[in-house]
């Protein structure tokens, strides 16, 4: 993500202090995590200490500081989810793509998480990815899911 | 400034509107146990150690007596046996982290806490945030900082920081209660800025 980029990012917030967390969260939005260099210009621009950006960053899970992939995979692990065999999807899917929950592959294309409840137990087993919800998914099914993704 | 008069443990002190209920006491030459609070320091009600006993009407609410402002006709009572048990539980949750603090030591033979009371998770630090207010309010450096949250929650210095004023100041290291500050820093330097050391 370039400078000017950024810098637009804050000058749409009027450059105050008090929108960090906007900003930042539309910063993670576009490039899906929080280098060090932005935050240090993020720093600087709202003369905020990186110590104190840094605490917001790592508090909030919104937030990422490490590289995410282009999408996000969440698999709820749910009651409802997990009788109907979310467990058996979790494994599948992170067969496919070869990474275990809350880590990224190395091609940026997957992010893989748990997530506890998405609410629509109906139709659960649930993945839901870039948030868009794929409900009663079979684990033969979970390939041609994730292969519909570039 | 309005002056307030109130009661603390039978004792009537004299206190200026705005100053927080362990100010007073301290100015009577009460004493009231505490790690997180610093007289530099906006109070920052981390350790909850300082917790007292405020009458209101018929009831006692207990209240932090580091972020609790003064009011007139207050009756504070600063020892009593529900306090003495919070403040045990309190000192033995803190040595369960970090059980050879020396304060904490002390703290507990007073107090009575078994260090023992808790599995140990020696995370050391105990959350004070002494070193990261005093770098912030009073060095304006903002060297360390807090990072994550709940029981992830630690200091980290910034290497960027640390390598250029530390070394010069190191003011932080004796408010912190464990020691424990110095051997982050240590790491910091070994991992960040290591031929300074050399």
């Amino acid at each position: 993500m370039n400078n000017e980029r950024i810098d637009q990012i804050i000058n749409n917030h009027q450059a105050e202090a008090s929108s960090l967390i906007q900003v930042l969260l539309e910063i993670q939005s576009e490039n899906h995590w929080l280098p060090k260099e932005v935050l240090e210009r993020v720093s600087n621009k709202f003369q905020v200490p990186l110590t104190r950006v840094m605490h917001i960053a790592s508090f909030y899970k919104a937030f990422s500081l490490v590289p995410k992939g282009r999408h996000q995979v969440h698999i709820c692990m749910g009651t409802a989810c997990h009788v109907r065999g979310a467990t058996r999807i979790l494994e599948t899917v992170e067969d496919l793509t070869g990474i275990k929950s809350g880590e990224t592959d190395l091609d940026l294309k997957f992010s893989l998480e748990t997530v506890n409840c998405l609410g629509c137990c109906a139709l659960g087993p649930v993945m839901e990815i870039d948030g868009k919800t794929h409900g009663k998914v079979s684990t033969s099914g979970t390939a041609d899911v994730l292969n519909s993704y570039e | 400034m309005k002056e307030i008069t109130l009661n603390i443990d039978e004792q009537n002190v004299q206190a200026k509107e705005g100053m927080t209920v362990l100010e007073a006491a301290q100015s009577a030459g009460i004493s009231i146990p505490k790690l997180c609070h610093h007289e530099k320091l906006i109070p920052f009600g981390g350790c909850r150690l300082c917790l007292v006993e405020v009458e209101s009407g018929r009831w006692t609410k207990l209240v932090v007596s580091c972020v609790y402002a003064v009011e007139n006709g207050l009756v504070v009572r600063t020892r009593s046996e529900k306090i003495d048990r919070i403040r045990k539980t309190l000192l033995e949750l803190l040595l369960a982290h970090a059980p050879n603090s020396q304060q904490l030591q002390d703290l507990a033979v007073e107090y009575g806490a078994n260090k023992d009371q808790f599995d140990k998770e020696s995370s050391f630090c105990i959350h004070c945030g002494l070193c990261v207010r005093y770098c912030a309010e009073v060095k304006q450096l903002n060297a360390v900082g807090f990072i994550d949250r709940g029981i992830n929650k630690e200091i980290c210095f910034i290497p960027e920081i640390a390598s250029k004023e530390c070394k010069g100041c190191m003011e932080c290291f004796p408010l912190c209660p464990t020691s424990y500050l110095q051997a982050a820093f240590v790491l910091t330097e070994a991992m960040a800025f290591p031929e300074a050391s050399s």
